[in-house]
């Protein structure tokens, strides 16, 4: 299928498939096995400029947008879903900073994490808070020039590796939902600490670990955009970068499939290849169908959304707003529905097609010794995380709902 | 001390399993392409040289039109410009010939060092280093796995050998024919692919070059191919059959006796 990519946009994937193929394939295994941070990889995409492919060359990014980082995360997660991953933490952490940022955060944090020498990373869940966000109990406190932080946090992918952390807290419990403020924190800050990393079942060389605050003290300016409003800054980062998530789960399919047509092809039972049973190619039918749907819709839905982020963001640059408010000024819309339909269609994709790979290559695909069973383990967590699948479609079927009321008032209006 | 480096590089089709048409001839017509992989070796170790000498690499390839693809994708590299070295005269030129215009080319360029891949995936002769280091008359290595030292008067050089490894030291100008062992050739940047699309390649002709028309192409050339014929596929392998090792070893030690191999 041709979605009519401009020659950048074909050379980013271009390069993201020919990385793949080079230097995380013949390391994936290793690193699903080791548990270890992928460190020379991650120094590959950068050096292949591939981190800041949609954030404003301003901060040294190649000046594209969310359409830019989905294609070239796609391509990565075909070769691996965990290593991909290591480059789509750190867009977790710069799109709230982009969007919500100061003129001086996005300055200050953007331009290491576009060109990759500084990884990112976002953590909202706690042990007892996590579809329900006004429930978190990690407070900061305002004390003189500080936020005085206390509490953990944990689930934060790319914990330890990266440099630059979003977080949210509560800056008054009282208010509940407008209870809830973003802060920008740095590695290496007294009292902020790692705890526990968690031994997971798929995507396995991304660490994920509780973040544990101690009398953490930051300067008052790390507050990410307004008091209490950390919320609206989760949600309207989900927003965007659920597509991220998205193009992750969709790479996973296609490499599953890729890995598994490969197999089938060669693979003979009876005299003939197993590609050439019906039974096969009908699932082999259905897979590709459910990958190139999920494409369509995640492509189309960032393109769309590019339009509403690009003038924006040139608008937040030129007057030294936040994005999201150049956003609001020009009337963009929400992407909440459409985002989490990208989210709930490529990770359901992802998790069925992954699925029926293994079932396709049979015991081998079982099998540790062959790549299948890893993109089935590593897809399951893109129906998890960024706002389980479950959440998504609340999110779907409350805006469809809102949508048909307003319809409803206009025809009476019009009647 | 900043130094003039060229790199030799040819497109070449990216499989090696070709048909030959009835005249004979390899038909490599709409197959993909791409840079001969053995160059890769060199590119790589020009820009190696290059970070650590200062100076400037220019990619050089003969060829026809599409050629300029694998100079764009060398520039891609970090390489600093090109030249392209097409004219219907070079059509069908063997070894020699073809050296004889990369020297001319290398020489109007003024390179001081000139790197060489193994061979090339297709004609595969390997004498383009050689060749080309006669024509200009300088000095020249091949098989060469690592650059111990490099500075603008010389350079020290090692030469994986049969029986071993020869160190040896080449005045410049010199030409150096590499091997894949010398290096891990790097990925494309998207900046540096993007830089390239607009990066200066330069088209010269046998005319631009002041070469004589009648020493060129195959009526030039004093060799001339005369039959092609695809490499044998290879015979199936043959399973010995036994319930137990011993009765394996035994049917096979049978097997090595029948085709008199013991």
């Amino acid at each position: 299928m041709d979605y009519q990519l401009t020659e950048t946009q074909q050379e980013i994937v271009n390069i993201a498939r020919e990385l793949g193929e080079k230097k995380i394939k013949p390391v994936r295994e290793h690193y699903d096995e080791t548990e270890k941070f992928p460190w020379d990889v991650v120094e590959d995409i950068r050096k292949a400029d591939l981190f800041g492919v949609y954030l404003p060359e301003a901060y040294g990014g190649l000046g594209g947008g969310n359409f830019e980082l989905v294609i070239a995360a796609e391509q990565l997660a075909r070769s691996c879903g965990g290593i991909a991953l290591s480059a789509l933490t750190s867009s977790l952490c710069a799109l709230p900073i982009l969007l919500y940022g100061s003129p001086d955060q996005r300055k200050k944090y953007l331009t290491g994490l576009a060109t990759g020498e500084k990884l990112g990373a976002f953590c909202i869940t706690e042990p007892a808070s996590g579809s329900d966000a006004t429930s978190m109990r990690a407070r900061a406190v305002l004390d003189g020039d500080h936020w005085v932080l206390n509490g953990i946090k944990n689930f934060c992918s790319g914990g330890e590796v990266a440099s630059t952390y979003v977080v949210f807290f509560s800056t008054n419990p009282a208010r509940g939902n407008r209870g809830i403020s973003a802060f920008i924190i740095e590695k290496g800050t007294p009292g902020f600490s790692f705890g526990k990393k968690e031994k997971k079942m798929g995507i396995r060389c991304n660490p994920t670990y509780e973040l544990v605050f101690k009398d953490c003290r930051i300067p008052k300016e790390n507050l990410l955009y307004k008091e209490g409003h950390g919320l609206f800054v989760a949600q309207g980062t989900f927003d965007l970068s659920r597509p991220g998530v998205g193009a992750q789960a969709l790479g996973i399919a296609q490499g599953a499939l890729d890995e598994t047509l490969a197999y089938t092809r060669q693979r003979r039972q009876f005299g003939v290849p197993v590609s050439s049973f019906q039974a096969m190619q009908h699932m082999i039918a259905d897979c590709a169908t459910a990958i190139e749907a999920s494409r369509a819709l995640l492509y189309s839905v960032t393109r769309a959304m590019d339009r509403d982020l690009g003038p924006a963001t040139e608008k937040a640059i030129k007057e030294g707003i936040t994005v999201a408010d150049a956003m609001k000024a020009l009337g963009a819309k929400r992407w909440t529905k459409e985002s989490a339909m990208v989210k709930v269609l490529c990770s359901d994709t992802a998790m069925k097609v992954t699925t029926d790979c293994v079932q396709m290559c049979g015991g081998i695909g079982y099998m540790r010794d062959f790549p299948v069973e890893k993109f089935m383990r590593d897809a399951k967590i893109t129906q998890i995380y960024e706002g389980t699948n479950q959440v998504q479609r609340n999110e779907i079927g409350m805006a469809i709902i809102k949508e048909a009321a307003a319809g409803a008032v206009r025809e009476a209006v019009a009647a | 001390m900043p130094i003039k480096i060229a790199v030799c590089v040819k497109r070449t089709p990216a499989s090696t399993s070709v048909a030959i048409d009835a005249a004979g001839k390899v038909q490599t017509k709409g197959l993909p392409h791409g840079i001969n992989p053995f160059d890769e070796y060199a590119v790589e170790e020009a820009l190696r040289l290059k970070e650590k000498l200062g100076g400037t690499v220019t990619v050089v390839s003969a060829g026809e039109a599409e050629a300029e693809e694998v100079i764009r994708a060398a520039i891609a590299l970090g390489c600093d410009d090109g030249v392209l070295l097409s004219d219907p005269a070079f059509a069908g030129s063997d070894g020699s010939v073809t050296a004889s215009v990369l020297a001319a080319a290398l020489r109007k360029a003024e390179a001081k060092l000139v790197l060489f891949g193994k061979e090339t995936t297709d004609g595969a002769s390997g004498q383009m280093p050689a060749f080309t280091a006669a024509w200009l008359d300088w000095p020249s290595v091949i098989g060469v796995r690592k650059v111990a030292a490099a500075s603008e008067g010389e350079l020290t050089v090692e030469r994986l050998m049969e029986d071993g490894v020869d160190t040896l030291t080449l005045s410049l100008p010199a030409v150096v024919g590499v091997i894949k062992e010398i290096n891990e050739p790097r990925l494309p940047s998207l900046k540096g692919k993007m830089a390239a699309k607009k990066a200066p390649v330069t088209k010269w002709t046998a005319a631009d070059l002041g070469l004589d028309a009648a020493k060129l192409g195959a009526a030039g050339s004093p060799t001339e191919v005369v039959g092609l014929e695809p490499v044998p596929a290879r015979p199936a392998g043959l399973v010995i059959a036994g319930a137990t090792p011993e009765e394996k070893a035994k049917a096979l030690v049978e097997k090595l006796k029948e085709a008199k191999f013991i």
